[in-house]
C-alpha cells in the first residue's frame, strides 16, 4: 500500500507525458512525429524480427569490455594513488587534465588508432568511466579515518592483510560510487560512439532510422530503450550498495 | 602490591608547534605503572590527556624523554598493547566475528575457537555475524574490548572509553570491565574526566595539572572491591580528587 502511494504520482506523470504527446500528435496531424501507439507497434517489428535484441546486445557488449578494462585498470591505480603520496602527486596533475575532456572529443582519434570496429566505441567507454572511478577510488583511500588505520597499526597485521582487510574494505563504498558513475558515463557514450563509426547498437539504430526513410518511430523507440536500459543498469550498481560489508558507509 | 615495574614514562616532554610560537602539551612528566595495576589519570579538558596516552601507546614520538615498557624503550605501537578510545575503532566492514579475528594471525589453529570465546566473554555470544552498524553502542564497546583481550595484550589504553555511552551504559561497562579483569588481569592505564570512574575502578589515581600537563597529585585507593563509589571513604576521596583539579563543593 504505501509502495504504491509512493509510485502512484511518478506513473500518473508518465501517463501524462504519453497522453499530451498523444493528443499533439493527433492535433496538430504531423505526418513524421509518431503516436506512443506507433512507437510500441515499431518496436514490437524490430523485436520479432531480432534487429533489436542484436542492437541492444551490441552496445551492451560494447559497455561490458570498455567498462570492465576500466575497472581492472582504475582500482588498482586508485588504491596505489591513495595509498603511496608519490604515486597521488605525479599522477593526478595529469588525470585532473584529461578528465574535463569530454569522451566525445576523443571520437576521432578513437577512428584514428582503432578503426571503425568494436575497438574504438570499447576505447571511448574506457576513457569515459576509467577516470571517474580512478578519482573516487583515491578519494576513498584518503577519506579512511585514522582511527581505523591507529587500530591495524596497534594488531601489528601483516602488509597484505592490512590492505584486504582495512584499505579495501574501507574504500570499496567510495569505489562504488565511481563505478555507479562510471557505468553512467559509459552508457552514454556508447550511443554517442554508435551514431558516428558503427553499423550496430542502439545508437547506429537510432541515426540508421533517420536516414533510412525518416522511421521516427524507431528513433523514439531506441531513445526510450536506451532510458530504460540506462535505469536497470545503475539499478544493478545500487544492487552493490546494499551489500553489508558497504552499509556502513551510507546509512549514516 | 606492584613489584615489577610494568611502564616506566621518564621525563616526557611534548610540545606542538603553533601560531604563538611553541606549546608545550607536556613537560616533565614522570611516573610508573606496575605489572598488573590499574592507574587512572584524570586531568582537566585539553590538559594533554590523549597526547600522553598516544605517546605511552607508541603512536606519538615525545619531543624528549622516554616510555619504557617491561624496561625496553617503545618505538611504535605493538599488539602488547591495545588502545580503546572513546570514539572506538571497531571496523565497521567486518562483522563481530572479523574484528575479533582481524589482530590473530591467519595460520593460528586456534583463533575461531578464541574470537568465539572472547565473544561469549564480553556478553556478546549470537552477535558474531552481526555488523557494528547493527549494534547499539554498549555492544559496540564490547565488541572493542573483546578485540583488545583476544590477542592477549599485556597492557590495555583507555583513553575515555566509556565517556561517549549515556550515564547508565558507562556505570554497566565499568563494571563490565571489572568482570572481565578479575578473569584476566591486565595492566591497565584508563584515561578519564570522570573521578568518580577513576573511584571505582582504578588502584591508583593521578591527577594532571593544567597544560602543560605534569602530575600534580596522586593517591592509592584502597577501598576494597567490589566498591561501592556511595561509601563515605570514596566520597571523601572524590573530594579530595575534585579539590586537586579546582572544584570546591559547598559543604
Amino acid at each position: 500500500m504505501k509502495m504504491l502511494k509512493q509510485t502512484l504520482p511518478s506513473i500518473l506523470v508518465l501517463a501524462a507525458v504519453v497522453a499530451v504527446w498523444w493528443a499533439v500528435v493527433v492535433l496538430t496531424k504531423s505526418v513524421i512525429f509518431p503516436t506512443p501507439g506507433e512507437v510500441v507497434k515499431g518496436t514490437l517489428e524490430l523485436a520479432r524480427d531480432g534487429t533489436l535484441w542484436e542492437h541492444i546486445g551490441a552496445s551492451l557488449f560494447r559497455v561490458g569490455a570498455g567498462f570492465g578494462l576500466a575497472v581492472l585498470f582504475a582500482i588498482p591505480l586508485g588504491l596505489w594513488m591513495g595509498w603511496v603520496h608519490g604515486a597521488f602527486v605525479t599522477l593526478n596533475p595529469l588525470f585532473q587534465i584529461l578528465r574535463p575532456i569530454s569522451p566525445i572529443a576523443w571520437i576521432p582519434i578513437a577512428i584514428l588508432w582503432f578503426g571503425v570496429g568494436n575497438a574504438s566505441p570499447i576505447f571511448l567507454i574506457f576513457i569515459a568511466s576509467v577516470f571517474p572511478m580512478i578519482v573516487q577510488t583515491t578519494v576513498g583511500v584518503h577519506t579512511i579515518e585514522k582511527r581505523f588505520l591507529r587500530a591495524a597499526e596497534n594488531f601489528g597485521v601483516p602488509r597484505g592483510k592490512l590492505f584486504r582487510r582495512v584499505v579495501f574494505p574501507a574504500t570499496l563504498p567510495q569505489i562504488i560510487v565511481g563505478m555507479r558513475i562510471g557505468l553512467g558515463v559509459a552508457w552514454l557514450v556508447v550511443v554517442a560512439a554508435e551514431m558516428i563509426a558503427l553499423r550496430s547498437g542502439l545508437g547506429y539504430m537510432i541515426i540508421d532510422s533517420r536516414n533510412a526513410g525518416n522511421r521516427y518511430d524507431l528513433v523514439i523507440a531506441g531513445m526510450i530503450i536506451i532510458g530504460l536500459i540506462g535505469l536497470a543498469l545503475d539499478g544493478f550498481m545500487r544492487l552493490l550498495e546494499n551489500m553489508k560489508s558497504v552499509r556502513w558507509r551510507y546509512v549514516h | 602490591m606492584f613489584i615489577n615495574t610494568k611502564i616506566e614514562i621518564q621525563n616526557v616532554r611534548k610540545g606542538f608547534a603553533s601560531d604563538k610560537g611553541r606549546l608545550d602539551v607536556i613537560t616533565d612528566l614522570e611516573f610508573k605503572v606496575g605489572d598488573g595495576e590499574f592507574v587512572a589519570i584524570v586531568g582537566p579538558s585539553g590538559c594533554g590527556k590523549t597526547t600522553l596516552m598516544n605517546i605511552i601507546a607508541g603512536f606519538l614520538a615525545p619531543d624528549s624523554g622516554a616510555v619504557q615498557v617491561d624496561g625496553v624503550a617503545r618505538n611504535g605501537p605493538n599488539s602488547k598493547g591495545i588502545m580503546i578510545t572513546q570514539q572506538g575503532s571497531v571496523f565497521p566492514w567486518l562483522t563481530v566475528r572479523e574484528n575479533l579475528l582481524f589482530g590473530l594471525p591467519e595460520n593460528m589453529p586456534e583463533r575461531e575457537e578464541l574470537a568465539a570465546k572472547y565473544a561469549d566473554l564480553v556478553g556478546l555470544e549470537g552477535f558474531e555475524n552481526n555488523y557494528p552498524h547493527e549494534l547499539s553502542g554498549g555492544m559496540l564497546k564490547r565488541a572493542e574490548i573483546a578485540r583488545a583481550l583476544v590477542v592477549k595484550p599485556e597492557i590495555l589504553y583507555m583513553d575515555e572509553p566509556f565517556s561517549a555511552l549515556d550515564a547508565l551504559m558507562s556505570l554497566r561497562m565499568q563494571n563490565e570491565l571489572l568482570r572481565i579483569l578479575a578473569k584476566e588481569r591486565h595492566t591497565v592505564l584508563l584515561i578519564t574526566h570522570d573521578v568518580e570512574e577513576a573511584i571505582h575502578l582504578a588502584d591508583r589515581i593521578l591527577v594532571l595539572s593544567p597544560r602543560p600537563a605534569r602530575i600534580q597529585a596522586a593517591f592509592d585507593v584502597v577501598l576494597p572491591r567490589p566498591r561501592r563509589v556511595s561509601s563515605p571513604e570514596a566520597q571523601e576521596l572524590r573530594v579530595a580528587i575534585l579539590k586537586e583539579l579546582g572544584v570546591t563543593e559547598p559543604v
